[in-house]
């Protein structure tokens, strides 16, 4: 018996051999358990052993095995080939990013934009190491807990129209994880300093592209305009403060 | 600055979208539909005259109108720059879209005085 099979057209660009990404087509078995990242390790072990791919956890946890697929910004490990019928499926590199390799991006933007906002809880007047307990209700746990889902994969990013077309905007995740500590009852921070500018969230137009594309349901895009309100009574109102 | 700047436009456009969103499909409901299938009787223009009488009215209907335009403006602005990829003419996109709606505002604020 002869298994099913299905097509990846996968955008390669080797430095150096080639000039701009060409899509090359390899055809992968079709079972029903298994999803894109699947297809792609086995072109990997026993196709062709140069492409080159960033996987980690295969479980939707880790975040690096964002790619576009068919056209949209998905984790390949949590695609499904047999959500494509009989294929072809496009992979190629997150948009957005420049492609250092084959499906492989360069995140050193992200990450930058990323500590920038300071995403850590910010305490004011204490000395470490902090041995006190900061007990929580559940209603302050739900203030933030949504944002604290965001596992860093860029697709936000690579679905945002604005950031696809202004590299300096500081972007969904980096302001949704702003956000995820502004609304924590343990922060003392508002990081207007980073987040009222003009690049951060007014750059945002609220095209909404971010919320669709995040595989863990956080809303960027509320995140974003619930700060809007923030950044804009803090500028209206200067001695207004959270 | 211009994130100051940004702040008040960004207000105005929000504020227009509540108001926008609160009263347009009321007004779309009474004067587009249920008027004219005769569910409830047209106004009469001295009715309506009489409505707009007191200042408190006029300034509030005039707020309505100037809202719902800074809303149009802050979309029309971002949406031509993005759409058409015109965002170096920021400044002068910016000048023509506020400046009708500041017109268009002093113009509803002249009709009802």
């Amino acid at each position: 018996m002869t298994e099913e099979s299905i097509r990846l057209e996968v955008a390669r660009y080797r430095p150096g051999q080639d000039e701009e990404p060409v899509l090359v087509p390899y055809e992968v078995p079709l079972r029903p358990d298994w999803a894109v990242l699947d297809g792609l390790a086995y072109v990997k072990d026993r196709l062709d052993g140069t492409l080159s791919f960033r996987w980690s956890c295969r479980m939707g946890i880790c975040g690096s095995c964002g790619m576009t697929v068919n056209g949209e910004p998905r984790l390949t490990c949590g695609t499904f080939l047999t959500e494509y019928g009989t294929g072809p499926v496009r992979v190629e590199p997150l948009k957005g990013f420049p492609v250092i390799r084959d499906l492989v991006v360069d995140i050193e933007d992200f990450l930058a934009k990323l500590s920038s906002v300071r995403p850590w809880l910010v305490r004011e007047g204490e000395e470490p190491p902090l041995t006190t307990e900061y007990a929580q209700t559940p209603a302050q746990l739900d203030a933030y807990k949504q944002y604290s889902m965001c596992v860093n994969c860029m697709l936000c990013y690579s679905a945002c129209p604005v950031y696809v077309l202004d590299p300096d905007f500081l972007g969904p995740a980096a302001i949704a994880l702003a956000q995820r500590y502004n609304l924590d009852s343990r922060d003392m921070d508002d990081r207007f300093d980073v987040l009222g500018h003009e690049d951060a969230v007014w750059g945002c137009t609220f095209v909404g592209e971010c919320t669709n594309a995040c595989p863990k349901h956080v809303d960027p895009a509320e995140a974003i305009q619930r700060y809007k309100l923030t950044a804009a009574l803090r500028s209206v109102l200067p001695w207004s403060r959270r | 600055m211009r994130r100051r700047a940004e702040a008040y436009l960004w207000l105005l456009f929000s504020g227009g979208g509540v108001v926008a969103a609160l009263l347009l499909p009321v007004l779309v409901l009474l004067f587009g539909v249920l008027m004219p299938v005769g569910v409830l009787d047209w106004p009469s223009a001295a009715r309506l005259t009489a409505l707009l009488d007191p200042v408190a009215v006029r300034a509030a209907v005039v707020a309505a109108v100037a809202l719902c335009l800074f809303h149009a403006a802050h979309r029309i602005r971002h949406t031509a720059e993005e759409l058409f990829g015109l965002a170096r003419f920021d400044p002068v996109i910016a000048v023509v879209c506020y400046g009708a709606a500041l017109g268009g505002s002093v113009i509803a604020a002249g009709v009802l005085w």
